[in-house]
């Protein structure tokens, strides 16, 4: 077989790469069930739908948490205070730089809605605590702002925002 | 293993046995005439302790699960029951849990008895990186079985561990919701981490068997760091090995038994008696005491990403001390610079400890950073340029004359 090596492939060589290269796909093909099935079933995923929040209950400074995909929602009715806080800052020098408009809908300035799962290891901050009157993380003193951005701490970027659009004044739709 | 094999089958039926499956045999030459260093001390007891504990958790784990149910309604009331109604279930409990605490004290004592007297040392390299496989095993058995009471400890450490894989650039929100099974930790994810948990003490035994093989295959080392050389630098296993084992497990068990009867949950957190809530998170989130020091690495690094590559690296370096410490000279006994600097690194892992379960502000951070720097010249700065600039003190040239002394060991040799 040595003298054989410099020669040309035959048709053996051929077979054995074809061999193991079926081999190859058939066992990737046959892991992926069993990778595939720790993924969110079809239960989970149907449960995840849309919810629907009526804003009109929730007094101005007041915070209120919802559950949407087993994840807590902040719904934050902020006072033109906390606005102003918001939005005095110069944003482009924060951790994770966002303007607070960007962060709300237009013409519902007052309506702040987050994911509150603390970006750094998934805590639920608590609301109006920390030095920036905000969101404060007791796991690991992570500090949000009242726009809920990233302000000291670990965590490295702001508090999401969940998908979410204005069905009527008073009214959102979550996801 | 068999070429210290001088079973000798007396039975009609161990003769016909042994000829067809030699596991008589393969016991004898393992664990009776297998030569241990005559001069072992009690800190060489720890490998037994743990194969003890291991079973011991296998077992008392195996009848928990006979009244355990692994859902989130149910989980947190099942393991109550278990306290409260099942016979003995009390004592089942309290055993596996402080079970798992007394499992990690041991493997401590076992590593550090080995970075001292420098067992990692050519040849028992593999027979380390195993030992390191079997500490990484134990960790992720530890957190998991934490998780399956479902209180309040329970679901935050699920969270904040999974989240640790969110730090992984692209991939990582994605690995997260797969590991969880769902858009946060629910059921799918206790259902998955009891079927892992019930799983990896039975990896463990497999990666055990293979540390004991290749524990078996090399020697053991002993205080003196220098191989057998001689007939007389050894005695059979048992009765020697086995009754020392046995005095010190004895010994063990005392403290083990008074954590169990006396102080059940001190090791614990009241939290973890409050069912799980996933809208609150419980004020100040500690991991049981075992993992602290890792924690306070994890927590000393001001960035996410940077913290969960030094808390994977702070347990990895481990598995590269064989070729970070260039002395040739494995006992510490003999290494009077090295022996310093292994106390200072126990202090230092200890002080992490401590500052893992105090709040992450302050001084404390800032003392974190600093440990967590040692940790790490320690095995990367200071074992490489020991092994250069040490002088060790003179090597016996023998076990016997390490325990005898020179002329006696002489004598004997002669006589």
């Amino acid at each position: 077989m040595t003298t054989m090596s410099s020669a040309e492939p035959t048709r053996r060589d051929f077979l054995y790469i074809a061999t193991g290269a079926v081999g190859a796909v058939g066992a990737a093909a046959a892991a992926w069930p069993l990778i595939d099935q720790m993924n969110p079933d079809a239960s989970t995923i149907a449960a995840g739908a849309p919810i629907e929040v009526d804003l009109a209950p929730i007094a101005a400074g007041q915070v209120i948490k919802v559950f949407w995909r087993g994840k807590p929602i902040f719904v934050s009715h902020r006072t033109p205070k906390e606005i102003e806080e918001a939005r005095k800052v110069d944003w482009h020098t924060l951790p994770d730089p966002q303007s607070d408009q960007s962060r709300v809908k237009g013409g519902h300035d007052q309506w702040l809605v987050l994911v509150g799962i603390c970006t750094h290891l998934g805590c639920i901050p608590l609301a109006h605590q920390g030095d920036y009157d905000g969101w404060f993380c007791p796991c690991h003193g992570s500090q949000y702002d009242t726009s809920g951005r990233i302000r000291r701490g670990p965590a490295p970027l702001n508090l999401p925002l969940p998908p979410y659009e204005f069905t009527s004044a008073t009214k959102i739709r979550i996801g | 293993m068999s070429a210290h094999s001088t079973y000798q089958p007396q039975s009609k039926f161990m003769k016909w046995m042994e000829a067809r499956l030699p596991i008589a045999g393969l016991v004898h030459s393992s664990f009776v005439a297998y030569p241990t260093p005559r001069n072992l001390n009690y800190w060489w007891t720890f490998g037994g302790i743990l194969s003890v504990m291991l079973m011991i958790q296998i077992i008392t784990g195996v009848v928990l699960v006979m009244h355990y149910t692994p859902h989130v309604d149910l989980a947190f009331t099942s393991v109550e029951s278990i306290m409260r109604d099942v016979n003995y279930g009390w004592l089942l409990r309290y055993v596996h849990a402080n079970g798992a605490s007394m499992f990690f004290l041991a493997v401590y004592i076992h590593i550090f008895r080995g970075l001292y007297y420098g067992s990692y040392k050519e040849p028992r390299e593999v027979l380390w990186i195993l030992g390191v496989i079997i500490f990484l095993l134990m960790i992720a058995a530890g957190f998991m079985g934490y998780v399956l009471p479902w209180g309040q400890m329970s679901f935050w450490a699920a969270t904040v561990i999974t989240n640790l894989f969110s730090a992984i650039p692209v991939v990582g929100d994605p690995i997260v919701s797969w590991l969880w099974g769902g858009y946060s930790v629910g059921n799918p994810t206790l259902n998955r981490f009891f079927s892992l948990h019930y799983l990896l003490p039975f990896v463990i035994l497999g990666v055990v068997v293979l540390h004991v093989w290749a524990l078996h295959v090399v020697g053991q080392n002993n205080p003196t760091g220098v191989e057998p050389k001689s007939k007389q630098d050894t005695v059979p296993f048992t009765p020697y090995a086995t009754v020392k084992d046995g005095f010190m497990i004895v010994c063990f068990f005392i403290v083990y038994a008074w954590f169990v009867f006396y102080l059940p949950n001190y090791l614990g957190h009241p939290d973890n008696y409050i069912p799980a809530n996933p809208q609150v998170t419980p004020t100040h989130i500690v991991p049981e005491w075992y993992y602290l020091p890792f924690y306070a690495i994890l927590r000393a690094i001001p960035s996410k990403l940077g913290g969960v590559i030094m808390l994977v690296a702070a347990i990895a370096i481990l598995a590269f001390a064989p070729w970070l410490d260039t002395s040739k000279v494995r006992s510490a006994t003999y290494r009077p610079l090295y022996r310093q600097f292994f106390w200072i690194f126990v202090v230092v892992s200890v002080g992490l400890g401590w500052l893992g379960s105090k709040p992450a502000e302050g001084g404390y951070v800032i003392a974190a950073r600093i440990l967590t720097a040692w940790y790490f010249i320690h095995f990367l700065v200071i074992l490489p340029l020991l092994g250069l600039l040490e002088k060790p003190k003179p090597l016996p040239a023998s076990i016997s004359e390490a325990v005898l002394g020179k002329d006696k060991a002489g004598a004997k040799a002669r006589g």
